[in-house]
């Protein structure tokens, strides 16, 4: 097999919160077509890992670099957020982030901000172009509802939807900005096992059909282990593992951070 | 119901206590008499056990209503839903609009003029509107965009004779550099912070205009500013009103026009998106910075421009007319009215200014009707009095239906 193309290369990467070193030099790697997760024990700094690579967080050390398919590579360490969504990185969030008080039509036409261009003046005059590319958002973003099976629900307002079907509107709204890569954090925080295997169905489904590589944290190890390879395994703001599935299931550093250390009597 | 009755019977028991030694009891000084006033006592106690009852009686209704809201069916109003019936829409708005046209023919100079400062609140409402019900920056300095706008138009009149319409376009691009110089150093602000710093901008440019004699001549302010020129046409004071009177009904189309486009355009959006929550709302790729900047520069823009309709209509102005309170009550009218919708801010704006002109008998009461009002309103409707209705789209066909509130 050819080598795959890299997409996402994080080399070392540290992030201080004062005297906290919440990520401790962590590297990872993200190729084409790949369903990546990111696992770990509440608070080994997942999600500030994530919030580094998306912009949110000037990490302290170490490289963030992004290699789009045919288009020169970037560091991303210090680009505001909006920056790195314009480059091709999506997002969801651990604790859902809908805009409420929009309809979920709306909501994922704010994905389509970043690849639209209409400006003020151009908006107040509503001329054909702008008129065009209005039709045009509604209709991608009408098309990415059916994808996620949320077409039923267009015009409600985004607070009134189920849990389960928020969390597929939040990835609704990142695939909206057209990414090659998604990062999403704990899609199915909350889900019941029925939630959890649709949502299966439709990481998979991106995954193939959209060829969006996907890098996920996630604590349903069901969810995990069956769709994602590589895992990668944090503890405390370190790396302490990565490998296939199986190799991470026998991995004894894995099963201590989660278990406990084994202790001699 | 009995609970509410025992209750509010209670509070109205307590209250005759409470007030027994300033209604009851009057001591008389002259005559060494003291004098007891039981009827009074029987007033508050009828009173405030009419208050009480219907307090709770308000309570309970809202309460109900946020069960019913908290199990996901939003029952909506009879007034929104025939808002949003396009037909009885446009009947209405033709309605409106030939009020709107006859009515210096119908109604004397003294209606028009009062009717032309509900108008300015009308445009200075939409464009706050921009800045707090969309993009959910608060703003309480807004007056002074409105003061930056009068006082181009006073001194480029003063100082150079240039005239009304020359300077309108002027005092709103000058209304909007206001907004961007305002907008820079809080864009990491929010919330409270928000508030102060604008607060104290609005403070400055009122000071600044107080005190730079030079610039501005100071408290006494600039007399004799041109009223608005038509074709070099004299005019006597009603004729200039009526004339007065219509470019302020232009200007409100304008307004409604322009913010309705865009509300429901792809810059719109990002405002309201700001709103709900800006991390997402920037992960999602929407520049904060100019988005933010936008939004003030947009709101003060409608600001500048009626300010210079404003000196043009009272042909004088001083700083006593940019204070806060003309802030407050800026804000007042987007609130009540209802953030984010253009129809409940012109309602809002009407009712806040032209209440108080018919009620002139009340005139002492005015302040604390106001506030009671606003405490009412926060409790029974806080999303004001008509709630923003959001655009429906047609995500089949090639044609888009515009449905806006």
């Amino acid at each position: 097999m050819a080598e795959k193309h890299k997409l996402l290369e994080v080399k070392g990467l540290t992030m201080d919160f004062g005297g906290l070193r919440a990520v401790d030099s962590v590297s990872l790697e993200v190729h084409e077509g790949e369903i990546a997760a990111l696992i770990g024990p509440n608070g080994a700094g997942k999600t500030t890992f994530f919030n580094c690579i998306t912009g949110i967080y000037t990490p302290t050390k170490g490289d963030i670099l992004l290699h789009p398919k045919g288009l020169e590579s970037r560091r991303l360490n210090g680009l505001k957020p909006n920056k790195v969504t314009e480059m091709g990185l999506a997002r969801t969030f651990q604790n859902i982030r809908l805009f409420h008080d929009m309809t979920v039509l709306e909501n994922v036409m704010i994905g389509r901000h970043c690849r639209t261009t209409s400006g003020i003046l151009h908006s107040i005059l509503r001329g054909k172009a702008v008129r065009e590319e209005e039709q045009q958002i509604v209709e991608t973003s009408y098309q990415l509802l059916e994808k996620v099976g949320l077409a039923e629900f267009t015009n409600e307002f985004s607070k009134n939807l189920p849990y389960g079907a928020q969390r597929r509107l939040e990835i609704a709204r990142a695939l909206a900005t057209e990414p090659f890569l998604l990062l999403l954090d704990e899609p199915a925080a909350g889900m019941n096992p029925q939630e959890t295997a649709d949502l299966d169905h439709l990481i998979c489904k991106i995954s193939e059909e959209e060829q969006i590589a996907i890098l996920l944290i996630e604590h349903d190890m069901k969810l995990v282990m069956n769709i994602s390879n590589p895992i990668y395994v944090m503890e405390y703001g370190k790396k302490i593992a990565e490998g296939a599935p199986q190799q991470i299931k026998d991995n004894p550093k894995v099963i201590e951070a989660y278990l406990g250390e084994e202790t001699d009597a | 119901m009995l609970k509410d009755f025992r209750q509010s019977i209670l509070v109205s028991i307590w209250f005759v206590f409470l007030t027994f030694p300033l209604m009851v009891v009057r001591v008389n000084t002259t005559e060494q008499l003291v004098e007891w006033r039981w009827m009074n006592l029987v007033w508050v106690a009828i009173g405030s056990f009419i208050l009480s009852y219907l307090w709770r009686y308000m309570m309970a209704r809202q309460q109900a209503r946020e069960k019913v809201a908290d199990s996901g069916i939003e029952k909506q109003s009879k007034v929104q839903l025939l808002l949003e019936d396009m037909s009885f829409r446009y009947k209405a708005m033709a309605v409106l609009l030939v009020f709107a046209l006859i009515f210096p023919l119908v109604f004397d100079t003294y209606q028009s003029t009062i009717m032309i400062s509900a108008l300015i609140y009308v445009v200075l409402g939409l464009g706050l509107n921009i800045t707090v019900g969309l993009a959910g920056l608060l703003d309480l300095g807004y007056v002074a965009f409105f003061a930056v706008g009068a006082y181009a138009y006073a001194l480029l009149n003063y100082h150079f004779g240039l005239g009304f319409w020359t300077v309108l376009p002027v005092g709103g691009i000058l209304g909007c550099l206001f907004g961007v110089i305002l907008g820079f150093p809080i864009l990491r602000l929010r919330g409270d912070y928000l508030a102060i710093v604008t607060l104290g901008f609005g403070m400055i440019v009122k000071i600044v205009l107080e005190n730079w004699d030079d610039f501005s001549f100071g408290p006494s302010g600039i007399a004799n500013i041109d009223r608005p020129g038509l074709f070099g046409i004299d005019m006597n004071i009603n004729g200039s009103t009526t004339y007065i009177y219509y470019i302020m009904v232009a200007m409100v189309i304008f307004t409604i026009f322009v913010t309705m486009r865009l509300r429901n355009s792809r810059i719109g959006r990002a405002w309201i998106a700001l709103r709900e929550d800006e991390i997402a709302c920037v992960a999602m790729g929407i520049d904060m910075a100019r988005t933010k900047l936008s939004a003030y520069a947009l709101g003060a823009f409608w600001a500048g421009m009626v300010g210079v309709l404003f000196a043009a209509k009272t042909t004088f102005i001083n700083p006593a007319s940019f204070t806060f309170m003309e802030s407050a009550i800026i804000l007042s009218i987007v609130v009540l009215g209802g953030m984010g919708s253009i129809l409940g801010v012109i309602l809002g704006a009407f009712i806040l200014i032209l209440l108080p002109e018919y009620l002139r008998a009340f005139s002492e009461y005015r302040m604390l009707a106001f506030g009671a009002a606003m405490v009412l309103m926060m409790i029974f409707r806080p999303q004001g009095i008509i709630s923003n209705i959001r655009q429906k789209y047609e995500y089949k066909g090639l044609k888009e239906e515009t449905d806006n509130g």
